[in-house]
């Protein structure tokens, strides 16, 4: 049976041209970056062309790339590192209620050591209002952080009308685009954002490695110290592989956006299109139009989310219900419900995110397997209604 | 024991040598294998029992090793509905409940069942020591390891779709073939404890989760009179003897939980004898009545060994008498009626 992968939202399979970039760099030029010698040198010269790579893909310059260990610690690192550092102006933080767990923990974080922190509530579709942000702000807020695309219903949020606002109060604005970087154009300067968090494995490159854009001039104090490495914004020894595997990958996605996008659009708009047809009773979360290239996130009435992964699982086709870090602990998403649905139906929700090796024969074999799941838990379901 | 024909079923894995071994049992024979863990308590507030974060990760390990896929489900809420709840309820009302049985009976035997049909499979395993033969629920082979006394519950559409691989076997073979097997959960302990409950200590947990379940009350003597304090009924038993003080030399035991006084009753040991019992709740596997009387033996508590009784069915209920009077007969345990190697049925004790 040939297995299909419809889960590049949770990460994806690390490209063949990025493996092979990263391959020397694990036992031929294994060097530290920080030493002085030629194979410290070769190591450096390295990690400062993945710099540039990464900083091209968002229009930033190389030396406010800080790498870190992932989009977690990328989000962490500007939370904290923001709020720590400016506590001298306020001790004020707004965040959007969907925010991914690595932005909203940090935030109950300092929250508990004596922040403020407002969480902006979301329309149905999943967007975050400018005037809400707007009326948020007091002369105490230091930070507003609002992702730039939801990683569960794909809702793409106005992070350029945000960021006039922020911008105008002299606030600092912090973006998790881990959803983003590699699905669309992402240019740091024409979202107006100071802070961006990416992570590599996203964008067909290696887990483990990710990236924290930090516009000159933004005071932060750093996450993880200790020596001086990332011009002492972020201390341990480079994941060198991992760095060089995030520029190329980076590369590459700058090269194919558009042809990733133009893939994308109608096997996306296909599924869904192709679900509405088959299935009664299903509803597609978040914005209908204004979503990422590669999500499809719907709620089937009557069923559990949890049973149709199983079964298109035992079919080979791999998807999510939530986000991937709660899966194994399924508690209603918080995405769903700060949309204003039900707890019910958002136990009933169910995630294909597609990517570049989806084809349209994929598609086809899940729009013939899945209505057919659904009908047979329908008639299982204690939750029909006759 | 090679099956010509493979069926899809599901097996719920704990993480401990059991569940690991029945799973390996069954993929060995060529079955379809899926393991599922159950989580059913929030994995913080686990301790190494079936439900634990570290019992999801074994689980997992040993379905890789089998090569099986596996998955965790989430059974929390109805665990807290048919388990948690009932558990707090039986103890505010001076019982001792066996959460072990509801689990079997509301979450194994039911919602894991319901869940097994959804991924098409006909049948859920667990490594329970007890077999079923022609419809028949008997005990385990390994007499010391029998669990048959926590699934007296079951009914027979339960039982035609249950599978006990270990039921043949004993507890040394089973950690043998867990060896052989390579499987890496072959050195792990026993856990015997409630799952939810940390170091086996049920008082604390209703006290830290419930605080309302538990009040202190008085000791009093049979005829009424205080002879002390107590910090809830929920924290003794019957036939008890720690927690309840000293009184002029004579060992003194609980005999008696009166909820409505929330007083603990003490007495002397011949106090806690009893010679019958009124069980409530009482099923039978073969889903008929027994004409009564009918002589049986008959267990009290999981650890307690079998004795003679008779056994005399009601509507809904049971009254079992006793050759010989019986120690501490504790309300909220099950009484369970066997002949010989069969478990006829059973019942809560009132």
């Amino acid at each position: 049976m040939k297995r299909i992968y419809l889960d590049y939202a949770a990460t994806t399979p690390v490209h063949p041209d990025v493996a092979a970039e990263m391959q020397p760099y694990f036992s031929e030029k294994f060097g530290n970056p920080s030493s002085i010698h030629s194979f410290g040198q070769e190591a450096k010269a390295a990690v400062e062309r993945a710099r540039e790579q990464v900083a091209g893909l968002i229009a930033a310059q190389p030396e406010e790339i800080v790498f870190t260990s992932g989009g977690t610690e990328a989000n962490n690192f500007a939370v904290q590192g923001i709020a720590l550092a400016n506590e001298d102006r306020g001790n004020h933080i707004i965040v959007s209620k969907i925010e991914h767990h690595a932005v909203l923990e940090p935030a109950r974080f300092l929250e508990n050591h004596g922040f403020k922190v407002t969480f902006l509530p979301v329309d149905n579709d999943g967007l975050v209002h400018p005037e809400d942000v707007q009326k948020a702000i007091t002369d105490k807020t230091i930070l507003v952080s609002i992702m730039h695309a939801n990683n569960e219903i794909g809702t793409i949020e106005p992070i350029e009308e945000i960021s006039k606002i922020t911008k105008e109060k002299g606030v600092y604005f912090h973006t998790d685009a881990v959803q983003t970087v590699g699905s669309i154009p992402v240019d740091v300067n024409k979202l107006g954002v100071d802070l961006l968090s990416t992570s590599a494995h996203k964008l067909y490159g290696p887990k483990g490695v990710g990236a924290l854009y930090i516009r000159k001039g933004t005071r932060l104090e750093p996450f993880i110290r200790g020596g001086g490495q990332e011009r002492h914004r972020r201390a341990s020894t480079e994941n060198v592989a991992g760095i060089v595997g995030f520029g190329k990958a980076c590369e590459l996605a700058k090269n194919e956006l558009q042809s990733r996008i133009d893939h994308l659009i109608p096997l996306r708009d296909k599924l869904i299109k192709g679900i509405k047809d088959n299935i009664q009773d299903v509803v597609l979360n978040g914005h209908p139009s204004i979503r990422l290239p590669k999500n499809v996130d719907i709620t089937v009435k009557y069923v559990e989310g949890e049973s149709m992964l199983l079964n298109l699982d035992i079919e080979g086709i791999a998807v999510s219900t939530g986000s991937a870090c709660s899966s194994g602990a399924l508690e209603p998403s918080h995405v769903l419900m700060a949309t204003g649905i039900s707890p019910e139906l958002a136990h009933g929700s169910i995630r294909f995110t597609l990517g570049r090796l989806t084809t349209d024969e994929d598609i086809d074999r899940v729009l013939e397997v899945y209505p057919k799941i659904v009908e047979k838990l329908r008639k299982m379901s204690p939750l029909v209604k006759k | 024991m090679k099956r010509i024909t493979s069926t899809k079923i599901v097996v719920a894995m704990s993480g401990g040598v059991d569940s690991s071994v029945a799973a390996a049992l069954l993929k060995e024979q060529g079955h379809d294998v899926i393991g599922i863990t159950m989580q059913i308590w929030p994995s913080k507030k686990a301790f190494g029992g079936c439900c634990s974060l570290e019992a999801v990760d074994d689980a997992k390990a040993v379905a890789a090793r089998l090569g099986i896929p596996h998955y965790v489900l989430n059974f929390r809420n109805v665990f807290k509905d048919k388990v948690i709840n009932d558990f707090i309820e039986e103890y505010k009302n001076g019982r001792t409940p066996n959460p072990c049985i509801r689990c079997n009976q509301f979450i194994k035997f039911d919602h894991l069942a319901q869940k097994a049909r959804e991924l098409g499979a006909e049948s859920v395993a667990t490594g329970h020591y007890a077999r079923i033969v022609n419809s028949k629920l008997l005990k385990g082979r390994d007499k010391k390891k029998d669990q048959s006394y926590v699934l007296y519950m079951m009914d027979q559409e339960s039982l035609a779709h249950t599978l006990y691989p270990l039921g043949d076997l004993t507890k040394t073979e089973v950690r043998k073939l867990a060896k052989d097997l390579d499987l890496p959960v072959a050195e792990k302990a026993e856990s015997q404890e409630i799952c939810f409950v940390e170091e086996d200590d049920y008082g604390r947990f209703l006290k830290e989760t419930y605080p309302e379940a538990v009040q202190p009350g008085q000791i009093v003597d049979k005829a009424g009179n205080v002879v002390g304090q107590h910090d809830g009924i929920a924290f003794f038993t019957l036939g008890q003897r720690k927690g309840i003080g000293h009184h002029k030399g004579q060992p003194k035991y609980v005999i008696r939980l009166d909820r409505e006084n929330n007083a603990v009753v003490i007495g002397d040991k011949e106090d806690t004898l009893g010679k019958e019992l009124i069980a409530e709740q009482v099923s039978y596997i073969s889903g008929t009545v027994p004409k009564g009387p009918l002589a049986v033996m008959a267990k009290i508590r999981y650890n307690s060994s079998e004795v003679e009784a008779v056994l005399e069915p009601e509507l809904c209920r049971a009254r079992v008498t006793f050759e010989e009077a019986q120690q501490s007969i504790t309300p909220g345990q099950s009484v369970v009626f066997y002949k010989g190697e069969e478990v006829i049925g059973g019942g809560i004790i009132s």
